[in-house]
């Protein structure tokens, strides 16, 4: 164990004390196959050409970097915006999608999996596979199907099939669950495509490659409009992490940047409904990986809770868990209404609605000490289209 | 020698092992069911750790776990329950169950406690090799407990043969790439337990995944050493009312006579 660098986990898939791949050997060969084979196949000139042509033409990037001129006013701060909201489907979630689907492509795969909370993923996985013309079933605790029928809808017409996750507590985790298990039952012509930087390895390392993209851009954005070669700071909410992942990135060895992860606190950290994984988990195993776990002292999963159905997950990626443990990173958490007031705060001075996972990092800004000649650089992760119905109840 | 180590001694053929999940069908049913298991033919007992998240169980196995953690059962209700066992039970007792649970309850005092109870193996399948050589193998080594890796038709010739090294007591052969209670056909995998048995393994081998009646238990062990029945045990035990004398008997009698 041991790493020399934050961007990189070990041979085994470790970040620090956290990661490795916790799988029952019915899975071993999928996911050894894909481990031998993932930095090879992402290294290919073709499938590189095929990734970067789809990121520009069908999915809009590069993503503005936005100088948020009011907000900046209002915190007496420059706050740049990453724009990963005017992503196609929405969201940072077609980065990875998109990635894992072409790599899937070149294993030989027939079959598409996925698993969705609020569906954000699910969506974005159900529009590569119909691009690519792959079959496509997704994951969905029963509740959340209940919750999030717009996005059943899409995913539905995106030509996916939606299957409902009974088991457990009917959500995030049950829905992850069902998929691990389809896999197990379909070990040869099935690639599972997870939707975080959580999961056995390879799969953090992967996905947060697929979404290293985000400071990439942001990093020679920042560097044409301010000449500036780091922002003083980048901050990201997480859920498992996949939007922090790929907005630390590039800046995790770069110790002067102050990395801001910003976690669900649902009613209050310590009100029995939250998903602040950092400050109520302990180590240990939850889909296949060692990490931070929300769970009772004997070792059972427990049910978080956010308003945002995209934060409400038990864990969190190995690779943050370890920013958290080291102290590499700075985690803060805010609450739901924290995050409905800094969202209606960003509609009213920017004209954007941002998702509500997003407004997690939003609110943040108000628990920081910012100074004027900084530059801080906040992943604004997707658009809030899919929380309209949350907002009018609170729009009083 | 182990008492697992033992039973193979005596008897290498047609052994079976049968799962229950502990706690289940009431928090008290662990040990009177142990009981009926040993009295009505079982060779070894497969006792499993309930998990809010088993990812190897397929639904009725799963079920039984959500029920014995609404009874109450915990690691630690668990082996207090264990401590009388080797009173009455003298087959061999394996548990088996998820790492997370374990390593709450901390690794090390599992090990000690449930040998001291008299616990002769662990069956811990998402635990994997790398970990179980560089960090945990010793631990369960120091406390005298067998460790049983799965291997499936998946699995290459030589990782089987690492994974039966690693392995002591028994090596779990998954019958089809599934998790548990799923029926595929087994004659499909009659070229997998073919390769099995000509491996010339160091451990005896058990099959376990879609054993659940009379047909497919011998046909199991015409390739291996016995069998693993879980699923289809515990649909007769939720089909009983709280008397699992009755039932254990009536699902074994189908088995064995």
């Amino acid at each position: 164990m041991g790493t020399t660098t934050f961007q990189q986990p070990d041979t085994q898939g470790y970040y620090g004390p956290f990661g490795g791949a916790y799988i029952p050997e019915m899975l071993h060969r999928n996911v050894e196959e894909l481990r031998s084979r993932y930095l090879d196949i992402m290294q290919e000139a073709g499938f590189q050409k095929e990734f970067q042509q789809l990121l520009r033409d069908y999915v809009g990037r590069p993503t503005p970097l936005f100088l948020a001129e009011r907000l900046s006013k209002h915190y007496n701060t420059p706050v740049y915006l990453k724009r990963e909201d005017l992503n196609h489907t929405g969201a940072h979630k077609i980065n990875n999608a998109i990635g894992q689907v072409l790599l899937a492509q070149r294993l030989g795969k027939k079959r598409i999996i996925a698993e969705t909370g609020a569906g954000q993923h699910g969506v974005a996985t159900a529009t590569v596979c119909a691009l690519k013309g792959i079959e496509c079933i997704v994951y969905m605790g029963s509740k959340d199907i209940e919750r999030q029928a717009p996005n059943v809808a899409r995913m539905r017409m995106l030509g996916a099939t939606v299957i409902p996750a009974t088991s457990g507590s009917q959500t995030l985790k049950d829905a992850t669950n069902e998929a691990i298990r389809d896999w197990i039952n379909n070990p040869t012509d099935t690639h599972y495509v997870i939707g975080s930087v959580v999961g056995p390895h390879p799969y953090p390392d992967m996905v947060a490659r697929f979404q290293s993209v985000i400071s990439e851009e942001t990093r020679a954005q920042l560097k044409e409009q301010t000449g500036k070669e780091l922002p003083t700071r980048v901050i990201a909410c997480v859920g498992g992490g996949s939007n922090a992942a790929g907005a630390f990135y590039h800046f995790l060895d770069e110790p002067s940047v102050e990395l801001v992860a910003v976690e669900a606190a649902g009613h209050g950290v310590y009100s029995g409904l939250s998903a602040a994984t950092t400050q109520l988990g302990k180590p240990g195993v939850l889909h296949g990986s060692k990490s931070l776990v929300m769970q009772t002292e004997d070792g059972q999963v427990v049910e978080p809770h956010s308003i945002s159905a995209g934060l409400d997950y038990p864990g969190i990626g190995p690779l943050h868990a370890h920013l958290f443990n080291s102290g590499r990173g700075s985690f803060l958490s805010a609450t739901d209404d924290d995050a409905v007031q800094a969202a209606f705060l960003l509609c009213k001075l920017e004209g954007i609605i941002p998702a509500l996972e997003s407004s997690h990092a939003l609110a943040a800004l108000t628990q920081l000490k910012l100074q004027p000649n900084e530059a801080t650089v906040l992943c604004l992760s997707g658009r809030g289209d899919k929380d309209l119905a949350t907002y009018m109840k609170r729009l009083d | 020698m182990s008492r697992i180590a033992e039973l193979f001694g005596r008897k290498s053929s047609r052994v079976l092992n049968v799962y229950c999940t502990a706690g289940f069908p009431a928090l008290e049913s662990t040990l009177p069911v142990m009981q009926a298991l040993q009295q009505h033919g079982a060779d070894l007992i497969e006792l499993g750790m309930p998990y809010s998240d088993p990812l190897a169980d397929g639904p009725v196995i799963q079920a039984s776990s959500m029920k014995a953690l609404e009874n109450g059962m915990t690691i630690a209700v668990l082996l207090g329950q264990l401590k009388e066992m080797r009173k009455t039970v003298q087959v061999p007792v394996v548990l088996m169950g998820y790492m997370n649970p374990v390593l709450q309850y901390g690794f090390e005092r599992f090990c000690k406690e449930a040998s001291e109870a008299g616990v002769d193996g662990l069956i811990l399948p998402d635990l994997p090799a790398y970990e179980f050589e560089t960090e945990y193998g010793a631990v369960i080594k120091k406390y005298g407990l067998d460790f049983i890796f799965l291997v499936t038709p998946e699995t290459s010739d030589e990782r089987i043969l690492a994974l039966d090294k690693l392995s002591s007591g028994f090596l779990y052969a998954v019958s089809s790439s599934s998790t548990t209670g799923k029926d595929k056909n087994m004659a499909d995998q009659e070229t997998y337990f073919n390769k099995l048995k000509q491996m010339q393994l160091k451990n005896p081998v058990l099959i376990g995944f879609g054993i659940k009646d009379k047909a497919t238990f011998t046909a199991a062990s015409s390739y291996a050493n016995g069998a693993i029945i879980g699923t289809a045990y515990i649909k007769a035990l939720e089909q009983a009312n709280g008397n699992v004398a009755q039932p254990t008997q009536q699902f074994l009698e189908s088995i064995l006579q």
